[in-house]
């Protein structure tokens, strides 16, 4: 495995252990670490690094809708002419173009539905390629990038055992 | 006043060596625990969803005495991984664990006045059950000048010629030693020349960093004169689910099963369903627990590198072995567990070979084991 793939592996389990840490667990020094991660970043492999967040315990309102995208392309349009002027807009969280009965999946967020649903109807909708838009609100989310939101990772283990 | 005689057997069988390390984790509620001998991780969802299913559609009643036929065949398509070959008509024992199966091993191979060698530091149920069989135990010390491996040297200079069975368990616990290629040559001679039953426990055959397990059947003469010993516990985190199996020729294993069917009749239904979808469907679960488990590993050991706790690169299950300072493992491991809340158990317990060392398992989450580092450094710093 490559020092940059090893590296890569550890950041997916948790993006926040520190470069000495990262080291002890891929038996790299701490530079060729620094490295890596630059590399990774430098080629675009890691675009980014946020938390996993559950909203439900965030003192705060917010609102996601998975909305689903039909549209008709021209010959001067391009799927990727159309996702470049939706994937602007900050509310669009995550843009995906899919196959099966609509063409692009957007994730969108914002602080209330009203916001949301304003967002995808005078932002979206009007864009001329779009043909349809389908709203889904997001109640309740089990599970996001990996993580599961629940509460039964109790270690029930006995403290001592042969 | 107890009217009920306790026999000499069971008066002679001595407490477990670690229940002292247990009681004192116990008292404290910041304890963090590198002092278990089992994963952290839960079984594989696929496996324990089928152990659900089956407990559904009301799967509660006994199974074969050597277990469902489609499980033996799964686990004889299994190890052919490891270049084992094993009839699931009359080859394969699906026990209660490994630990039964050992029971049976020893009940079924020793008559009184045999010796059983031990390889040491040995988990602790070997010496135990071969005494319960009437059997005399050899203890053959392993050196961390080996790097813990049980060699041709070791046998030798323990005086195992004379043994009647020998056993073993690489990966090891407490030590994390693997067996070479070299070692493994060297111990099937010396079986074969003093005419030794080996019995291989490879339950943490799955977790071997740096390289591919071997097992020992698969050396030249070694098949007939071997049992194998392996289970769902390590490698699939289905320690409490106690399903575990032993390969072995037809003869040995009808000797067990007839054991087996009086004292155990099957081994537990439920879990016996969930291993056959952990064969069928849970290879990545598994190599996914592996990597985490190396990372560990390599973490554990660079950060006692750092501290200056001379530790051989252990390359299997999910055990570190450190020498401690000053010697005493024992009074090191209390200590720790009073002062720091960390709690290790101390080398000693696994036989004599093990004094002056700790067993550290890093089956547990990185944010512990990183706290646990910091105060092992801590403790260390203060003496």
């Amino acid at each position: 495995m490559s020092a940059s793939r090893a590296v890569l592996d550890v950041l997916l389990e948790n993006a926040r252990y520190d470069v000495e840490d990262i080291a002890r667990q891929t038996d790299l020094d701490a530079d060729d670490v620094e490295a890596a991660i630059a590399d990774l970043e430098s080629s675009g492999a890691v675009r980014g690094y946020k938390p996993v967040v559950d909203w439900n315990n965030v003192e705060e309102e917010y609102v996601r809708a998975e909305v689903e995208l039909n549209v008709e392309l021209d010959r001067e349009t391009s799927y990727a002419d159309i996702a470049r002027r939706i994937a602007r807009y900050p509310a669009v969280d995550s843009l995906k173009l899919v196959s099966g009965n609509y063409d692009f999946a957007v994730d969108v967020q914002g602080p209330s539905m009203q916001e949301v649903s304003q967002f995808v109807s005078e932002q979206i909708a009007p864009i001329p390629e779009v043909t349809q838009t389908v709203t889904h609100f997001v109640m309740e989310t089990y599970k996001d990038s990996g993580i599961e939101f629940d509460d039964y990772d109790e270690d029930d283990r006995l403290s001592v055992s042969p | 006043m107890l009217t009920v005689d306790i026999s000499e057997r069971a008066r002679e069988t001595p407490p477990s060596g670690i229940r002292r390390y247990f009681e004192l984790a116990e008292e404290r509620d910041d304890i963090i625990s590198l002092g278990v001998g089992e994963p952290d991780f839960s079984a594989p969802w696929a496996a324990r969803q089928a152990a659900i299913d089956s407990l559904e559609r009301g799967r509660t009643s006994y199974t074969a005495n050597r277990g469902r036929r489609e499980l033996r065949e799964r686990i004889s398509q299994h190890v052919e991984r490891y270049d084992l070959a094993y009839d699931p008509e009359d080859e394969i024992l699906v026990t209660t664990g490994v630990s039964e199966a050992v029971d049976l091993a020893m009940r079924a191979l020793v008559d009184p006045g045999d010796t059983v060698a031990v390889a040491e530091p040995a988990y602790l149920s070997y010496p135990p059950t071969a005494r319960l069989a009437g059997g005399d135990v050899l203890p053959v010390p392993t050196r961390e000048a080996d790097d813990f491996a049980l060699t041709y040297g070791a046998l030798d200079r323990a005086g195992a010629e004379d043994a009647d069975v020998l056993v073993y368990c690489f990966p090891n616990n407490p030590t994390g030693a693997v067996l070479t290629d070299d070692d493994l040559r060297g111990v099937a001679d010396f079986a074969r020349e003093h005419d030794l039953t080996v019995l291989a426990d490879e339950v943490y055959a799955a977790l071997t960093y740096d390289g591919e397990h071997r097992s020992i059947a698969t050396l030249p003469g070694m098949r007939d004169r071997t049992l194998v010993f392996n289970g769902f516990s390590k490698a699939y985190a289905m320690t409490g689910l106690r399903l575990g199996y032993v390969l072995g020729p037809a003869e040995v294993i009808d000797a067990m099963n007839r054991i087996h069917q009086y004292t155990m009749l099957s081994a537990p239904t439920t879990a016996q369903h969930a291993a056959i979808e952990a064969l069928d469907s849970c290879d990545d679960a598994v190599a996914d627990m592996v990597s985490q488990y190396d990372r560990r590993r390599r973490f554990v050991l660079s950060r006692f590198a750092e501290m200056g706790l001379d530790c051989f690169t252990a390359r299997g299950a999910f055990y570190v072995f450190p020498e401690i300072p000053g010697g005493d493992d024992e009074a090191f491991a209390e200590d720790l567990i009073q002062e720091q809340g960390v709690a290790v158990v101390p080398g000693r317990v696994f036989g004599d070979s093990g004094a002056g060392h700790l067993r550290v398992t890093y089956a547990t989450g990185m944010e512990e084991l990183r706290e646990s580092m910091d105060r092992i450094e801590a403790f260390l710093d203060g003496r």
